[in-house]
């Protein structure tokens, strides 16, 4: 949960990017780092494999802004999205204030796409969160490769709820800075009613 | 929801930090944290500067929930204190009033067995403070906190953070 210190006068709030390994989890928060002003960020922290697969977590911190006098910072976690370190992925969803679905556009991870959303959904239910209640937000990522399949069937299979959704190429930084934006502003309007 | 909201008030803050004050002088540490275990850093004492708070945080809380899933596979509740041991410096770790995490940084000049001691009677302390800050949230949330910072946030608050 958000964590509001009145002696600091700081808000800090936990986002959680979730979804199946290589889907590119990571490369958003590493765009994000990479285009985000020197003072505004912390340092980005990759618990990785060898092989630069996610093991635990990656973790940046950035510090928005204020609002109504308060310091605003977002911490945004990955977690590892190959389906064996669901041990780790329950861990990092505690706390979680707003969750960013990251779905992989290629045909052929449809069905990693899928496993993926259910588990994000089994996994929350488990720490007492409902998906349908959490601030969230989907993401289409990998936009610019052949082999996709259309945004309408996408939003069909995995936004059956019609959640804010977004097109993106994490690569290149196609739609990852809206795609923060959104789950940020349902955070921070999620904090307003929910005192 | 499975957590109630963290707040920390002026209060509270104040006896919590010097409560940290205290431990750091008695347990001749070199920095004292106090961490969420959600990853956000509460309060922290001593040469803070040198270090990098907000990662020590979160990777503080990465490893006692990654700990806190080992307890569990093997049938523990949790590992309520943790130690790493390195060249010069040492960190003690340990779960205070079961939400959050007290981190001890300390050299030669002390020892384990100092930290510990020092550690379990501040931990008592610590979570008598956070007891009762809770209970003052919970309230704060029943009734309604008028002063609520966040009550009246709008659409420009929210984009003015992206400009």
């Amino acid at each position: 949960m958000s964590f509001i210190n009145y002696a600091s006068r700081e808000l800090n709030c936990k986002i959680v990017y979730y979804g199946p390994g290589l889907c590119g989890k990571t490369t958003n928060l590493q765009y994000i780092f990479n285009n985000t002003a020197e003072g505004a960020k912390g340092k980005m922290i990759s618990l990785a494999t060898e092989t630069e697969r996610t093991l635990f977590f990656d973790f940046l911190p950035l510090e928005l802004g204020e609002i109504r006098g308060f310091k605003t910072r977002f911490h945004l976690y990955t977690v590892p999205g190959q389906v064996f370190y669901d041990a780790s992925r329950k861990l990092i969803l505690k706390g979680v204030d707003g969750v960013v679905y990251v779905a992989d556009s290629q045909e052929e991870r449809m069905d990693a796409n899928l496993e993926s959303l259910d588990n994000l959904r089994d996994n929350l239910a488990e720490q007492g969160y409902d998906l349908d209640k959490l601030p969230y937000v989907v993401q289409y990522n990998k936009r610019d490769l052949p082999g996709i399949v259309p945004v309408d069937e996408l939003r069909r299979e995995l936004n059956p709820t019609g959640v804010p959704d977004f097109e993106a190429c994490a690569m290149t930084g196609e739609g990852v800075f809206e795609t923060l934006k959104a789950v940020a502003k349902l955070v921070l309007t999620d904090l307003k009613k929910g005192r | 929801m499975p957590n109630p909201q963290l707040v920390m008030y002026e209060e509270e803050y104040r006896q919590i930090t010097a409560m940290c004050e205290k431990l750091l002088r008695e347990a001749n540490a070199r920095v004292i944290f106090l961490v969420d275990k959600n990853g956000q850093l509460i309060a922290g004492v001593g040469e803070t500067d040198r270090f990098d708070t907000t990662s020590l945080a979160s990777l503080t809380a990465g490893n006692i929930a990654a700990t806190g899933g080992l307890a569990k596979l093997i049938g523990e509740k949790e590992f309520s204190i943790l130690f790493h041991e390195g060249e010069k410096d040492n960190l003690h770790i340990s779960i205070v009033a079961g939400r959050v995490i007290l981190v001890v940084l300390f050299d030669s000049r002390s020892s384990l067995g100092l930290v510990r001691l020092r550690v379990k009677k501040a931990s008592e302390e610590l979570a008598a403070i956070f007891d009762s800050l809770m209970k003052k949230a919970e309230e704060k949330a029943k009734i309604g906190d008028p002063e609520f910072p966040f009550a009246e946030i709008t659409d420009d608050d929210i984009d003015n953070l992206f400009r």
